[in-house]
């Protein structure tokens, strides 16, 4: 056919930008409308990979001025003591200012109740809605990927949410070329996620080209871990091992940072940034498959939680 | 992939491209195929949906129970909503806008293909082109997608014969091209056996092209920007006003067209003040050019008002401000649009108020007829609109730039996004056929 013809070589052209530039310039102009438009925007922040390259782009977003947001984290009480560290320090040296929603407290008021499983992630929700209604935050930003689960490829970038911080996808507005629409009323709140097309291989290179400091778990490390529903998770005060359950020092990385009862590591021997990029280049399995357990509850675990106003 | 390097890895650019496709045509059997074939499903994702497949007593795994996220999809077996799905190879990274196939849902296709540089049309090899193949074409040439891919798919049902592939490909080319679509890549598959997928057929030895994922792989994604008009629409003045930069005063946004250079003339529209590239900031890095679709920080030599809004362009290639805008538009809201409807109109960086004064016409996609005066125009619609702005707006025609030749409407009271608009004509006239006696006129 004379219609195939029409391929050529290689004929991208000088101006066409690599994909990691492509993503960055995205996240950036998305950082730069919420800038724009929204009264009291605020960065989720974890202390996990993508919130830290959240920050990193909407650090040079702004460039020579300050980031023009607050962070807010989501304090499970089950944290993994070098990424409160590597939270605190980062706050520090930016001048940021930090909030914090705390399940502890809610637990410790009666409000929360703990599961049987110690899981806390589920139990986030409502500290999370509830510190949006009372700072007002109008625009949340969140490291949510749309590679990162299926429900979540549906996401869209400006989500909006409802006075209970409900998402409801079928009701969700079309995003048309980069004109997002914040528009929202009182008391309504608009999730944004500037990494919605990264991938976590994206992410992870992005991280070595910027030279990107993160907590030591996510590199490979000796580590007191126990296994429990198939996974390695780190011994501590939070509630493991239990009994029949044993320690064992092995060699182990963390691929995502959550609640420490329910985010497990993977063996590996990836202590350099070279090295994780080479091992989840070759990973037969996701992030999550891999390392989260409350994704497994059921088919629609993760729409669940979003629904209800999870991130 | 070991042996992959990092350097290598990111040298790699993004294509991102839109699937249409109806009901029947193995759409969702392509799309699992791409990214099973490219190995992007990684082994948790199919045991999920081995898993899900098994609990419903279906004997294969089900590859559209990859695409379909959504509890409300999986329990009524249809996909109700664009999805964004991601796969790479050594070579390109892609951003594949999933778009449901049903009639009603133009509005799904609409939205994936605004953003996307190919569109992958799906016809069945039996059918040939039909209503829905036409309807298609048609909304990748309203919404100016440079590359269509034809994807004439099961193949393997019409004993892989040449002359079936090519009479579909010649029919379709010809109506493509009618529409201006500027380019046609016309490959003969089977998604469901995987032939000129990922891999080449050896069925079909006849056929010497490119398979979809190659063809995907080096379609060029960047345009000569020589031609383009330049456009910056500011996002954000950033002003630190800090010790180490007590005036710095900055323009940013991300370039929705063409390039800027240090020391080029300048005008901000709408107020036309004029100026002189002084500076430009690429994340904090100083750098003398930057194009589509960096995201900068323009310095000027003069202190002109200049705020969130405004759109920055090359003095010598100003657009006409205008208030009365006339476009082709989609209708994305499930209420209708009608005349006399007082909107908001998001166009760049700017948001204006607006009435819509007239619709004159709408398109029927079938039979690309004209249905005049229609009233009004319901979800999914697409017709002519002529819309008056509260404001003077600096409009491209959509045919000249994406970016600044759209916008949307939004209802001012409870902020919904109701219509998709495009600028200016609603195709575009397939390239003239050169008058050769005109050239050489003093030469008889």
């Amino acid at each position: 056919m004379t219609t195939a013809a029409t391929v050529s070589e290689e004929t991208d052209s000088p101006y066409a930008l690599s994909h990691l530039d492509a993503l960055e310039s995205e996240a950036v102009h998305i950082f730069r409308e919420v800038a724009g438009e929204f009264e009291r925007p605020v960065i989720l922040f974890s202390g996990g990979k993508d919130s830290i390259v959240m920050l990193h782009l909407a650090l040079k977003a702004f460039r020579p001025a300050s980031v023009p947001f607050s962070l807010l984290h989501v304090d499970t009480g089950h944290n993994f003591p070098e990424v409160i560290d590597y939270r605190d320090r980062t706050v520090a040296r930016h001048g940021l200012r930090l909030h914090v929603a705390s399940v502890q407290d809610y637990i410790d008021r009666g409000v929360l109740k703990e599961r049987p499983d110690g899981t806390r992630n589920p139990l986030q929700t409502v500290p999370l809605t509830e510190k949006i209604q009372q700072e007002r935050f109008d625009a949340v930003f969140g490291g949510g990927r749309r590679d990162e689960e299926k429900a979540r490829a549906k996401e869209r970038v400006f989500s909006l949410r409802d006075e209970f911080s409900q998402w409801d996808p079928r009701r969700q507005r079309p995003e048309l070329w980069n004109l997002y629409n914040g528009r929202h009323a009182p008391g309504e709140h608009v999730r944004v996620f500037p990494l919605s097309n990264w991938t976590e291989l994206d992410v992870w290179q992005y991280i070595a080209r910027e030279g990107i400091e993160l907590p030591e778990i996510y590199y490979a490390h000796e580590r007191e871990v126990f296994k429990r529903s198939g996974m390695w998770l780190t011994a501590g005060d939070w509630g493991g091992p239990k009994d029949g359950e044993t320690v064992e020092k092995r060699l182990v990385r963390y691929r995502t940072v959550g609640d420490m009862s329910c985010t497990g590591a993977v063996d590996s021997e990836a202590d350099t940034i070279e090295k994780v990029i080479v091992e989840i280049a070759a990973s037969r399995l996701t992030e999550r498959g891999a390392t989260r357990a409350d994704d497994k509850m059921s088919e629609a675990a993760m729409e669940d939680r979003k629904r209800e106003g999870y991130f | 992939m070991s042996t992959i390097t990092t350097e290598e890895l990111s040298a790699t650019t993004l294509l991102r491209f839109a699937t249409a496709g109806s009901v029947d045509d193995g759409k969702s059997t392509l799309v699992g195929r791409l990214l099973h074939d490219s190995k992007s499903v990684l082994t948790d994702q199919l045991e999920a949906v081995e898993r899900a497949s098994a609990s419903r007593g279906q004997e294969a795994p089900d590859l559209a129970l990859l695409t379909d996220g959504l509890r409300a999809e999986r329990e009524q077996g249809i996909t109700i909503d664009v999805a964004y799905r991601y796969f790479a190879t050594p070579r390109r990274r892609f951003i594949l806008a999933d778009t449901p196939g049903h009639v009603q849902y133009t509005r799904n296709m609409v939205t994936g293909a605004s953003t996307a540089e190919l569109t992958v049309i799906l016809v069945d090899a039996r059918n040939g082109v039909v209503e829905q193949t036409r309807r298609h074409a048609a909304i990748a040439a309203l919404l100016r997608v440079p590359h269509a891919v034809l994807a004439v798919n099961k193949m393997d049902l019409v004993g892989y014969d040449e002359k079936v592939f090519a009479a579909i490909a010649e029919e379709f080319t010809a109506y493509a091209t009618e529409l201006g679509v500027p380019e046609v890549t016309a490959i003969p598959i089977s998604a469901l056996v995987g032939d000129n997928v990922v891999d080449a057929s050896a069925n079909m030895d006849w056929y010497g092209g490119p398979t979809v994922l190659e063809h995907l792989e080096t379609v060029p994604v960047a345009h000569d920007l020589s031609h383009c008009h330049a456009r910056l629409p500011v996002q954000y003045v950033i002003r630190p006003q800090s010790a180490d930069h007590p005036d710095y005063r900055g323009y940013a946004g991300q370039i929705a067209a063409g390039s800027f250079h240090v020391g080029e003339e300048v005008t901000v529209l709408p107020s036309g003040r004029t100026s002189k590239i002084s500076g430009i900031d690429l994340l904090g890095e100083p750098v003398d050019v930057a194009w589509t679709t960096q995201s900068v920080t323009l310095l000027l030599e003069d202190d002109i008002d200049i705020s969130r809004g405004d759109l920055i362009v090359p003095t010598k290639d100003a657009p006409p401000t205008t208030q009365d805008i006339e476009a082709t538009v989609c209708h994305v809201a499930d209420a209708p649009l009608t005349v006399g409807h007082r909107v908001l109109l998001k166009h760049g960086t700017r948001t204006v108020k607006a009435i819509v004064k007239d619709i004159p016409s709408r398109l029927t996609l079938d039979d690309l007829s004209l249905h005049p005066h229609p009233g009004q125009l319901a979800a999914n619609d697409i017709g002519r609109v002529k819309i008056r702005t509260a404001e003077p707006l600096p409009v491209d025609s959509y045919a000249d730039s994406r970016r600044t030749g759209s916008f949307i409407l939004i209802d001012p009271n409870d902020g919904t996004t109701l219509t998709a608009g495009m600028v200016g004509e609603s195709f575009a006239a397939p390239e003239p056929v050169k008058d050769e006696s005109e050239d050489d006129g003093w030469d008889f």
